[in-house]
């Protein structure tokens, strides 16, 4: 009776591909915006996880996010140093500036500081140039979106110059950084040259940044800084963590990406609810005489559930596969920079899709289960 | 004297309950014959789709007797009831009922289908059954590519495929011509009716009347009069 299940699903071309295009766009919509949703929140953590040397930030106690920072004294840095277990820490400067192009156009940028002798907090990919030039007076290295904002249609070149809160700064390196949660420009430069632009204040230094000695782990520095210090330390990990749950917690992103999902869910469930209902509406005389000739009630669930499936898995096939697409097609665009389809996203996709096909059927299977077989004697 | 594929008794169904109960078959006293074609016929509204339902074990009597192929069908539980009809019956429809996007052989084996029989030698003996039938060279086309006499043929190979000991038919004309209909009895008659198998037409269709071996007249929820006739087309 399989065969005679997909024949009729198959049948009516029209529905069919109506059930499987409420399905795939559903799926497409979904899996799309929880797609944006998770890039998003993963660059608020982005210049957390650029840094590769250390593994555990310090930051004052009250610190409750990335871009929300109290700044630290130069003897915070000295008593981090003193911990035990400590293999080695450096200052780390975030702030924002403005820089102005040659053309005169002028854009906020992010400012990140790193330590004059060690550069840690550098992001490890060179597009253009390198760290060592960062050494040189004036010079900052700069994302590549960056520059294509303060140069467009421009090729790549090093030794332009931007004018830095009125410093005339020097490109020596282009990189390739994670993309940030607002879309601006990072500038990267050394410490005492990020303090030398944006003009001195009485404590400069954002974080702290530090290297455990080998064989201690980054949960067991964090507690000895903090019993230590009184200051807050957590690990690269935790401190992203952080980071993404006071955006979701304190901005409007997570609902309003939920009220599309949520849309997206209701109205693949009804379209193809109400599809799948018509089409055994339709077919309820043939299901009658199905039920009259001898074909038990669990069978003709059993097909339903068996069409039901069909159009899912089709239709999620089609579904994320546009997804996929989208993703692939747009993965040079710097713009939607860290925009990816997860397998944990396919995954739960999936589920949200089963619960729509579930849905869409139970209504059908419990029209044909009260089905009295003698209705197909009725004219 | 020939044994007896339906016995009923003094047969009552009601629809609804209490006072507000309607009372369709009111005490039926009817039997069908092993080897003949018998024929319920009667006005609209009189019971008979009812009766034929009650016989095909698709609904419950309120009350009476029945046997159906010796079983007393009323008393068997949903499941043994569906496969009872599986094995024992076989149905034709008013509208034919046939699976819009299934071709005719496809339709003709569903019940081979649904006793758990694979695709392919149930479709092949539908083919032979059409064939049978004259319907050999449109085996593979579908319902709306077919006229409604063959149709109705397709509908007589889904009801005789399985080879069933009672077949059950509604209105199996109603829905064609003159012509196309005494064509679809003739060939109902020649393939349908044999010695260990019954067959119960309800029709209201006079000009088929001549085709039954005996016909049952029925009225306001009973059997009035049962006519025999000798010489059944």
């Amino acid at each position: 009776m399989n065969f005679v299940a997909w024949q009729m699903l198959t049948g009516d071309r029209a529905k069919y591909l109506g059930l499987i295009f409420a399905i795939a766009f559903s799926t497409f919509l979904m899996s799309h915006q929880v797609s944006i949703f998770c890039g998003l929140m993963n660059r608020t953590r982005s210049q957390i996880t650029d840094v590769r040397d250390a593994s555990v930030w310090v930051m004052d106690a009250k610190t409750q996010y990335l871009d929300e920072v109290k700044a630290l004294t130069d003897q915070d840095l000295f008593r981090v140093r003193g911990v035990k277990g400590v293999e080695w820490a450096v200052p780390l400067f975030k702030g924002t500036s403005r820089a102005k192009g040659a053309d005169g156009k002028f854009r906020g940028v992010i400012l990140m500081g790193l330590d004059d002798s060690t550069l840690v907090g550098a992001p490890r990919k060179v597009i253009l140039g390198s760290w060592a030039e960062l050494r040189g007076p004036e010079t900052i290295a700069i994302d590549q979106t960056g520059y294509k904002f303060f140069f467009p249609d421009q090729p790549l070149e090093l030794g332009r110059q931007l004018d830095l809160n009125d410093h005339q700064v020097r490109i020596v390196a282009i990189v390739d950084s994670e993309a940030p949660f607002v879309n601006l420009p990072v500038f990267y430069t050394r410490y005492t040259q990020a303090i030398t632009f944006v003009g001195r204040e009485r404590n400069q230094m954002s974080f702290v940044l530090v290297k455990p000695q080998a064989g201690l782990s980054d949960g067991e520095i964090t507690k000895r800084i903090t019993a230590a210090t009184g200051l807050k330390a957590s690990t690269s990990l935790d401190f992203g963590w952080e980071t993404i749950w006071y955006y979701i917690k304190n901005t409007g992103i997570p609902i309003n990406f939920g009220i599309t999902v949520a849309i997206a869910l209701i109205v693949g469930t009804v379209v193809a609810g109400q599809t799948f209902y018509l089409f055994t509406v339709e077919n309820l005389k043939q299901f009658g005489a199905l039920k009259a000739i001898g074909v038990t009630n669990g069978r003709i669930v059993g097909m339903i559930l068996m069409q039901a499936v069909i159009v899912g898995a089709v239709g999620y096939a089609l579904g994320i596969t546009m997804t996929a697409l989208f993703f692939d097609l747009t993965q040079n665009n710097l713009d939607l920079r860290g925009f990816r389809l997860l397998p944990e996203i396919m995954m739960g996709t999936a589920a949200a899709v089963f619960l729509i096909v579930l849905m869409a059927s139970i209504v059908s299977v419990r029209r044909v289960i009260v089905l009295e077989p003698a209705v197909v004697f009725r004219g | 004297m020939q044994s007896k594929a339906v016995v009923c008794k003094n047969l009552r169904k009601d629809f609804g309950k209490g006072e507000d109960a309607v009372k369709v078959l009111r005490g039926v006293d009817f039997q069908v014959n092993y080897g003949e074609m018998t024929f319920l016929v009667g006005p609209s509204g009189c019971g008979k789709t009812t009766l034929l339902s009650v016989v095909a074990g698709l609904l419950n009597p309120t009350a009476g007797d029945l046997a159906v192929l010796d079983a007393d069908i009323a008393k068997l539980h949903s499941s043994e009831a569906v496969l009872f009809r599986r094995k024992n019956l076989g149905f034709v429809f008013q509208q034919f009922n046939l699976l819009p996007a299934l071709t005719a052989a496809e339709n003709a084996a569903v019940p081979l289908l649904a006793a758990g029989w694979s695709r392919k030698p149930a479709v092949e003996k539908a083919v032979v059954l059409l064939r049978d039938l004259g319907l050999g060279e449109r085996a593979h086309a579908k319902p709306n590519q077919l006229s409604g006499g063959q149709q109705q043929r397709v509908a007589f190979a889904r009801a005789l495929i399985h080879e069933p000991r009672l077949l059950v038919c509604d209105e199996p004309t109603s829905a064609l011509d003159a012509e196309t209909g005494h064509h679809v009895m003739e060939l109902l008659r020649k393939s349908a009716v044999r010695a260990d198998r019954a067959v119960l037409v309800v029709t209201h269709d006079s000009r088929i009347y001549n085709f039954a071996d005996r016909i049952a007249y029925m009225n306001d929820g009973l059997i009035t009069r049962i006519e025999e006739q000798q010489n059944a087309a």
